[in-house]
């Protein structure tokens, strides 16, 4: 690990000043110290915002939203009983993440920034343009089956590896940054920039901002009810997707008002399925019609590599997801959150 | 710089050089104070050997720097056991035989006692998601099960009885 210097930030403004001058920015610290000791990453500074004031609340606002500061753990949101009830396909992401030991370490700015898990980008033998613009990309003719299906180029196909982003994308989450310039809102939708290419450009935040909170807009616990999230994985804990989609629907008399439909382990960012959501509206909850929306979510999907599996494999999760999450939220979280060996009757 | 940080552990509050903030909380623990029961093995957050409690939460001591622990209260195996008598999930251990070469040991043993201070895993299918960041490779995943849920029930029923 490279040597750096370490300060603790009292504030957000204190946090901003550090990084504009080029501190990384330490919060859980799960995914940065395992980059810096993999020499992924060198910072020589390190700025640690753990001790800010203020960015630890999970918050109900007055409008029904929710706003969860960046420096709550991922163990405590999943777990907190009023959040968990009214998005639980968000609490099921966050425990089908990780480890428990992880989770009680790991923000949610921290998940919103945490890096790609291709093992190029990881291995600082291998070219990687998104660690080394300009290297090339040993990923393309490399082990690619885990790669990215959608929206990757020819510079980067590695895919975003969080899980609670992909229901958060859903439900319309809106990313809270400060700044030196002042404060801004970003819908996470558009935070997470696709490789193009500059795949080095992760998202959109400039030098110097931060992430303080993520405000979920009421709207998305009125699909409590029926809200899941699965995950294929290569065991059955502790373990990145494969593939994994978010599935929510609303019902009025029988037929679906509403749906929310978003895909992980797609692409470089978590993938909203707005054509499929569409399709689905004033549909009977019937295979015909998730078969339909499933194909829809997978649009325009492509292999990157040794990868076709995936799209076959994401489109009948999509359906799948949308069937159980039609047979209603489970009355107590799943045994195994997100797997698919533990969806009872629905599955 | 060298930094100075006070930390409480296993019950004794101690004040710390940490002359290069690489240190890890894994390695202060470790080559600092001479409490080797958290274990290196990967190193990265991948394995649990390393797991220890700060301030009542299990975690990942490797992935942890030691100059932010500041004030920290940390728990490590050493600290478990009241004289010579073991903690009740190190009993249940030994009774369950949930191990064999005994190198993830500490760090599950550490683990078993977060999981059991959240109180979610009642049976053993959340009690084997629940323990899925600690890694045995010698298999003794099935008496590491036994030995959770054994030492939950015991001290269930040992504050039960208390309160009592």
């Amino acid at each position: 690990m490279t040597p750096f210097a370490y300060r603790r930030a009292g504030s957000v403004a204190e946090a901003i000043a550090a990084a504009e001058h080029g501190a990384a920015i330490l919060a859980g610290g799960t995914n940065l110290l395992d980059l810096m000791k993999g020499d992924v990453v060198r910072p020589t500074q390190i700025v640690d915002i753990a001790r800010v004031p203020g960015l630890r609340d999970i918050e109900f606002l007055p409008d029904g939203a929710v706003r969860i500061g960046a420096l709550v753990r991922n163990s405590d949101l999943a777990h907190h009983e009023t959040f968990a009830a009214n998005f639980p396909a968000v609490a099921e992401a966050l425990l089908s993440g990780a480890s428990a030991q992880l989770r009680n370490a790991a923000t949610v700015g921290g998940n919103l920034m945490q890096r790609t898990r291709c093992s190029y980008f990881y291995d600082r033998s291998s070219a990687c343009n998104r660690r080394d613009p300009g290297a090339g990309c040993d990923a393309r003719d490399g082990e690619n089956r885990l790669h990215a299906v959608l929206g990757w180029s020819e510079h980067c196909i590695a895919t975003h590896p969080s899980d609670f982003c992909v229901p958060l994308v859903a439900f319309d989450a809106v990313v809270e940054i400060a700044g030196g310039q002042g404060p801004r809102e970003v819908a996470l939708a558009d935070f997470h920039l696709l490789p193009g290419a500059t795949p080095q450009r992760e998202t959109v935040l400039a030098p110097g901002e931060l992430i303080v909170a993520v405000r979920l807009p009421a709207a998305g616990a009125g699909f409590a009810g029926h809200a899941r999230y699965l995950k294929i994985r290569e065991r059955t804990s502790y373990a990145f997707a494969v593939v994994s989609a978010a599935a929510a629907l609303r019902f009025e008399n029988g037929a679906i008002a509403a749906a929310r439909i978003a895909l992980g382990g797609v692409a470089a960012k978590p993938w909203r399925a707005p054509a499929a959501e569409a399709a689905l509206v004033g549909r009977k909850p019937d295979p015909a019609a998730f078969a339909a929306a499933a194909g829809l979510a997978l649009a325009g999907a492509q292999p990157s590599g040794d990868n076709e599996f995936k799209i076959e494999l994401a489109r009948r999760l999509v359906a799948r997801a949308l069937r159980v999450a039609a047979a209603g939220t489970p009355a107590r979280p799943a045994a195994l959150p997100g797997s698919v060996l533990d969806m009872g009757a629905a599955a | 710089m060298s930094h100075s940080i006070s930390l409480r552990v296993n019950g004794e509050t101690r004040a710390i050089s940490v002359h290069d903030p690489r240190v890890t909380l894994l390695d202060l623990l470790r080559e600092t104070l001479d409490l080797t029961g958290a274990k290196k093995g990967c190193d990265r957050g991948q394995c649990g050997a390393c797991t220890v409690l700060v301030d009542g939460r299990r975690v990942n001591s490797c992935l942890i720097l030691a100059v932010a622990c500041d004030g920290a209260d940390v728990l490590t195996v050493e600290g478990l056991a009241a004289g010579p008598a073991l903690h009740p999930v190190q009993a249940a251990f030994v009774e369950h035989d949930a191990l064999q070469c005994g190198f993830c040991t500490p760090g599950q043993i550490m683990s078993a006692v977060g999981l059991i201070l959240e109180g979610r895993a009642d049976d053993a299918e959340r009690v084997r998601e629940a323990m899925s960041g600690n890694l045995c490779r010698c298999g003794a995943y099935a008496g590491i099960t036994q030995a959770v849920l054994a030492a939950q029930r015991q001290l269930a029923e040992a504050r039960t009885g208390a309160a009592a």
